[in-house]
């Protein structure tokens, strides 16, 4: 045990801005609807300009043949339009397969991919569903990075999406 | 009427069909998606001449080399010619005129932008034979000898229209904007495939390749079935041939202009320019 300290600290000491965490939850709707598909989600941080700062997860139909889910990756608008139209899917660490109805934690990290380095100021971390046969919900928190000192922010959606909560730890 | 020939009724009953001049009558190519993701996806188009945007309510726009359903005549088509991401052209599937409208399917091999453009050049007259009006329509050439030499208050009008739309596979692209530097065009300045709802728009009009001022150009979104008003907006092109449009809500828009001129390659004649782009705007 004693002979991994010294490389911790020097990690913590060369950039202590490194710890800093974002959880994020991001609650999917039970839906009541006669033919349910999970929906597509994507969760990234925008700049006040809506410029992109970080892409940080993708939901989508990963497991069908050929990447044929790809298809319906357009329906994420805002997503498709800022990010996605420019991208190869998938990409390793941040696409994934789509989630049932419930609570989903993420936990990204500063300093590692593909959450990285931000740049002290404002910004907006911004969820966006679209559900097939169903609607798009585009839900926005608000957040000063690095924080000062532990926060939790939330926003709700209406109906694509339940309680995106965020929080942040220096 | 028995000696009309078979040319003239058959212009005549063009000229009915499909009034390019007649401004309740709009052309438009509906695709059934504009921004598209995914392996080679296909889009449909719906093309037609009609009152109501974007419903097929009067005709098919009719296309060079495509038979018309039994029982409708016969008449010279516009040419579709679809461009690819790579400057390339690239034709068409599927392709069938009906009663009401053409259709026709396109899969996107290529990641970029694709431009769909119908051209039609043709010549337009009308005149009185023994004081009864007479319209005829057709290629220049034929001119001469069809319509009669006792003619008389001959008009001729040189047409020359394009209708199109844009369609984007993954990241836009604007290689398809070059223009042929004929008739009325448009180039993008805001990707066309970019569009959203509460956002502005700015175009650029050419008119045989040179910026057209001054012109036109109406603005209508679709659904007018479904609302009281057209809903429609007028903007005029700026010195440079520039003109902003904007957007307030979501959905598919008609903007279209045309212009009146002498240039002409027939004696006395005059010229009519006309374009039309079919435009999605997203939220």
């Amino acid at each position: 045990m004693r002979v991994f300290l010294p490389a911790a600290l020097t990690g913590l000491l060369a950039s202590p801005v490194l710890a800093a965490d974002m959880n994020v939850k991001v609650e999917i709707p039970k839906l009541n609807v006669a033919e349910y598909h999970r929906p597509y989600v994507a969760v990234w941080v925008e700049r006040p300009d809506q410029s992109v700062a970080a892409n940080l997860s993708v939901w989508y139909d990963v497991k069908k043949n050929e990447n044929a889910g790809t298809k319906w990756l357009k329906d994420l608008r805002q997503w498709w339009r800022h990010i996605g139209r420019e991208l190869t899917v998938p990409v390793d660490g941040v696409t994934g397969a789509t989630q049932a109805p419930g609570e989903h934690q993420l936990n990204y990290q500063s300093g590692k991919a593909p959450f990285g380095n931000l740049p002290a100021g404002d910004y907006k971390l911004v969820v966006e569903a679209s559900r097939e046969g169903g609607g798009r919900e585009v839900v926005r928190v608000p957040f000063q990075w690095p924080p000062k000192g532990s926060q939790s922010l939330s926003a709700k959606g209406a109906d694509e999406l339940g309680a995106v909560a965020l929080n942040l730890t220096p | 009427m028995n000696r009309m020939s078979k040319f003239a009724i058959a212009g005549l009953i063009a000229a009915v069909l499909v009034p390019a001049a007649a401004h309740a009558h709009r052309q438009w190519i509906l695709p059934s998606a504009t921004v598209l993701s995914g392996n080679a996806p296909w889009v449909t188009f719906d093309a037609a001449a009609s009152s109501e945007l974007f419903y097929f309510d009067t005709a098919p726009m009719r296309l060079a080399d495509v038979a018309p359903p039994q029982g409708m005549p016969a008449m010279p088509g516009a040419s579709l010619r679809i461009t690819t991401p790579d400057g390339m052209e690239t034709v068409a599937e599927n392709v069938l005129t009906g009663r009401l409208r053409s259709v026709f399917d396109l899969r996107l091999a290529q990641n970029g932008t694709y431009k769909i453009a119908a051209t039609n050049q043709g010549v337009f007259a009308t005149y009185k034979l023994d004081g009864q009006p007479k319209r005829w329509r057709g290629a220049a050439e034929n001119l001469s000898k069809e319509i009669p030499a006792n003619a008389q208050d001959v008009q001729v009008t040189e047409t020359a229209s394009r209708v199109e739309t844009f369609v984007t596979l993954g990241k836009p692209t604007e290689s398809v904007f070059k223009t042929a530097g004929a008739g009325l065009e448009l180039v993008p300045v805001t990707h066309p495939n970019n569009l959203f709802a509460g956002e502005k728009a700015t175009f650029k009009v050419l008119l045989d390749g040179k910026p057209a001022p001054d012109v036109e150009v109406e603005i209508v979104p679709g659904g007018n079935r479904y609302r009281f008003k057209l809903g429609d907006s007028v903007v005029r092109t700026a010195a440079d041939g520039s003109f902003t449009a904007a957007f307030p809500d979501a959905g598919m828009y008609w903007v279209g202009m045309d212009i009146e001129d002498g240039k002409v390659k027939i004696a006395g004649a005059k010229r009519r320019a006309s374009y039309a782009v079919t435009l999605e705007v997203l939220q």
